[in-house]
């Protein structure tokens, strides 16, 4: 209840400035934690089940997510939907004309995006989608206006609707309220979106945890060359006076 | 040296050791920064997806039909051969240069008179031992421009090397060794896996 | 006679390689009082190493294509073997080679290496900042995302903004009219091949100039004045093996910082690598707000801070290409009576601190969105700038300067 009250702070925080030009929009804060893989292989499923049908990740082999500590039958069972190989790229079959016609341009592939667009800026988006008729998809978004993208996860999390407010000339929305119920609760809904998010970040740069790790070797390496070089330094040095 | 004018006195063996120590040290640092690119020049994650094993439906040959898959960028042959081609491969042994399978062209379970694990399935890389063409696959017995004798194979037509049905190569031909036959295994009757043996890893 | 020794010796007769070891190493006497600045000249050339072989390995999983080059470095990110620590290796280094060449710069002002004799070092040295910075605008465009497909696309226009010829020379450069597959093609052909043979030269004379006339110090003083019975620099040291086991250390702290960000933030907040060029470069479609990596950003500020003239953004080109032209005069501009800041007077440390303040300023600036209140602190430092150089002859010949000892001070 208290995540709830803390979203719909956040959210309404969040669109205040929408409306002013090159404002920035205040984020929620993405629960992200590479290291809990349960988080990122339930993130993996919703990523395979609901954003690959428009989204491409051509730069994503379904094999690496071996890294999330799945093998590759678990791969090839539960989520090899769009191709036939595990060591396949995570490719579409809508073609680049037909996301563009369909959607106003075409969605854009999401191997990078937590790098483009930032994980808090994603976790926001996906929670910011709200009823506007106005829109020929019937969505628009909190940080993303006039989104072309419908909010393909509204049987989930629900229809939710602006709540406005006076700021000086124009309106703008204060809050979001959920209006019809999905099947899921709204915390329960954050808390998918936040394993989403932690998969994207992961795909985003699938070799960072090992880059880290490798990083403290080559620290912990250096240390010790630093402490041979400089005794070293030392001795010669005495010569000089 | 001329710093040891100035009356200090130099542990020869105090630098010669600190001199090893590092230049161990900087010999570790470079190897580390080496490994990485050295290893960076072997296959990729791409090619060793294209290069992985493949799995095949060979229930859906025709007897005497032949299929052709693609394995490591290669062709590789599989042709469901019927009674009557098995009952004509044993009576060439003579004009054939390795008839018995001698060359290590074949993973051991497949050395033997029909060159396969099951009788029917040939299995074989589509590939010329001689310079590298796909020769075609010629099941017509006694074909007119192959001679009377013809008992059904393969033909290339690049510099016309012939193989029988075992893919086994002829006497007299340029090409020097049978064709290859690749490591695979049946996952179930209708399955077959093309890369790694039943054995292997 | 070992058999090395008669190794050496059939080499010596061929090729001076004992001679060249002795010039260059173990008889190249070194002021023994060089301080943490003087890392910097080594560090530089190991940054040019790492970005050489890094360089090469890229090469080879790289594709320069418009179509391909986008997907081909996450390709070397994700599918090569340790493709994303060579390729971090190399954007790191792009980044921390322009670090290391400033405090090495910084270095020459502070302490007057410049001046004579090393005026030719100086130039030279100003001639690889300058092919440095062309390798390094080369080079982001290879990427293809958005920050260099529309950085590309701004830096070629500021070519059109040159008087009559301005159009057919930026499409000349393009070989098109927009940045496009051609671009990518060329650049790519001098980014790997054409700039690092120029760096190689120069930096190759460079430190020949340096060997023919001797390294500086912090005191200023030519050590080549005292030398004791065997001609030797009563100042000088070998700079082997006194400078390199010096270097290895000043090398291997200078690797603990580089691999920290390579390692933990090789985006380093987004200054080493942008966000925006995370996303494929889109022609119709420019970012919201387009800025050059941090080290191009004082030239930018200075070009956005001079307004345009007779309808014309020429004067801003000018100003920019001035900014860094007049770094070659500067032996020439510093009529002071010694070399170091240690006993020059007040105008002058007042001068160079100004100056830095300016020139950090206008990077700091030139990353910001030109807002007017931006512009006029942009058009104050860049006014700084040019002072620092165009004044330099009054304030430094009226500055009360201390008398520079005999010897250097340890």
């Amino acid at each position: 209840m208290k995540r709830l009250k803390n979203f719909i702070f956040l959210l309404a925080a969040a669109p205040v400035m929408a409306f002013a030009a090159g404002a920035t929009v205040h984020l929620d804060k993405a629960p992200v934690n590479l290291s809990d893989r349960e988080s990122l292989q339930r993130g993996a499923r919703v990523f395979v089940n609901y954003c690959l049908n428009c989204h491409s990740a051509s730069s994503m082999r379904y094999t690496r997510m071996e890294d999330l500590g799945l093998t590759e039958d678990q791969i090839k069972a539960n989520l090899l939907f769009a191709a036939d190989k595990p060591g396949e790229t995570m490719k579409v079959g809508m073609t680049k004309a037909d996301g563009k016609a369909w959607f106003g341009a075409t969605p854009p592939d999401l191997s990078v995006i937590s790098r483009a667009r930032g994980a808090d800026w994603l976790y926001t988006y996906l929670r910011g989608f709200y009823r506007d008729e106005s829109r020929p998809t019937g969505w628009n978004n909190t940080v993303f206006d006039k989104v072309g993208m419908p909010h393909v996860l509204w049987s989930l999390q629900g229809e939710m609707v602006p709540v406005m407010k006076k700021d000086g000339e124009h309106e703008v929305i204060e809050r979001l309220e959920l209006a019809k119920p999905g099947s899921v609760t709204l915390a329960e809904y954050d808390a998918m979106v936040g394993d989403l998010v932690n998969y994207l970040v992961w795909m985003g740069e699938p070799a960072q945890l090992k880059r880290k790790q490798v990083g403290l070797m080559v620290l912990a390496f250096l240390a010790i060359f630093f402490v041979v070089a400089y005794y070293l330094k030392k001795e010669y040095w005495k010569d000089i006076h | 040296m001329s710093q040891e004018a100035e009356g200090q006195k130099v542990d020869a063996r105090k630098r010669k050791f600190l001199i090893a120590a590092t230049s161990a040290v900087g010999g570790v640092a470079v190897a580390g920064v080496a490994v990485p690119l050295v290893m960076s020049m072997m296959p990729s994650a791409r090619a060793k997806a294209a290069g992985a094993p493949v799995e095949v439906d060979i229930s859906k040959i025709e007897p005497g039909m032949l299929l052709t898959v693609e394995w490591r960028g290669k062709p590789v042959w599989i042709v469901n051969r019927t009674p009557e081609m098995l009952e004509l491969l044993a009576k060439h042994d003579d004009q054939l240069a390795d008839a018995n399978s001698e060359m290590p062209q074949q993973p051991d379970y497949c050395k033997n008179a029909t060159r396969s694990i099951k009788p029917e399935y040939l299995v074989a890389v589509g590939i010329c031992t001689h310079l590298g063409c796909s020769p075609t696959y010629r099941k017509d017995v006694g074909a007119a421009d192959l001679g009377a004798d013809w008992p059904g194979g393969f033909f290339c037509p690049c510099h016309g090397s012939r193989f029988d049905l075992a893919a086994r190569v002829y006497k007299g031909v340029p090409a020097p060794t049978n064709l290859v036959v690749p490591p695979h295994q049946y996952l179930s009757d209708a399955k077959l896996l093309i890369g790694v043996d039943a054995q292997g890893a | 006679m070992s058999a090395m020794q008669k190794l050496m010796g059939w080499v010596d007769d061929r090729f001076p390689l004992t001679a060249t070891y002795k010039a260059h190493l173990s008889e190249y006497y070194a002021p023994k009082n060089f301080n943490f600045w003087y890392f910097f000249g080594s560090l530089a050339l190991l940054v040019l190493v790492i970005q050489i072989v890094t360089g090469i390995f890229l090469t080879m999983n790289y594709k320069p294509d418009a179509e391909l080059a986008f997907l081909s470095v996450e390709y070397i990110m994700r599918d090569v073997e340790w493709g994303w620590l060579v390729r971090y290796m190399h954007s790191t280094g792009a980044s921390m080679f322009f670090v290391v060449v400033y405090l090495h710069m910084f270095r020459g002002l502070m302490y007057g290496s410049y001046r004579k004799p090393r005026e030719l070092i100086w130039i030279f040295g100003v001639l690889i900042y300058l092919a440095l910075m062309a390798e390094a605008f080369l080079g982001y465009l290879l990427p293809w995302g958005q920050m260099s497909f529309w950085g590309a696309q701004v830096i070629v226009n500021l070519f059109a903004a040159v008087p009559f010829i301005g159009e057919d020379l930026s499409i000349w450069i393009r070989g098109d009219y927009v940045i496009s597959d051609a671009t990518l093609n060329r650049f790519f052909a001098f980014h790997v091949i054409a700039l690092p043979l120029v760096l190689i030269a120069l930096v190759a004379v460079h430190l020949v100039a340096l060997h023919e006339v001797g390294s500086n110090n912090p005191d200023g003083v030519e050590i080549k004045k005292k030398k004791d019975a065997n001609g030797i620099p009563l100042d000088g040291i070998p700079f082997h093996p006194y400078y390199t086991v010096k270097d290895i250390v000043g090398v291997i702290v200078f690797l603990m910082v580089f691999s920290a960000i390579l390692f933990f933030a090789p985006e380093m907040g987004g200054y080493f690598l942008e966000a925006a060029n995370f996303v494929p470069a889109d022609p119709l479609k420019t970012p919201e707000h387009i800025a050059p990596l941090w080290y191009f950003t004082p030239f930018y500020a200075i070009l956005r801070a001079v307004p345009p003239m007779f309808g014309s953004q020429f004067p801003g080109v000018v100003a920019m290409g001035l900014s860094i032209v007049l770094l070659f005069f500067l032996p020439w501009l510093d009529r002071s009576k010694v070399k170091s800041i240690r006993y020059r007077g007040p105008i002058y440390k007042i001068a160079l601190a100004l100056f830095i303040v300016s020139f950090v300023g206008l990077g700091y600036l030139g990353l910001l969105p030109a807002t007017p209140i931006a512009t006029l602190f942009a058009q104050v430092f860049s006014v700084i700038y040019f002072l620092f150089f165009l004044l330099m002859p009054w304030y430094t010949s009226i500055d009360k300067t201390k008398p520079e000892p005999e010897r250097v001070t340890g």
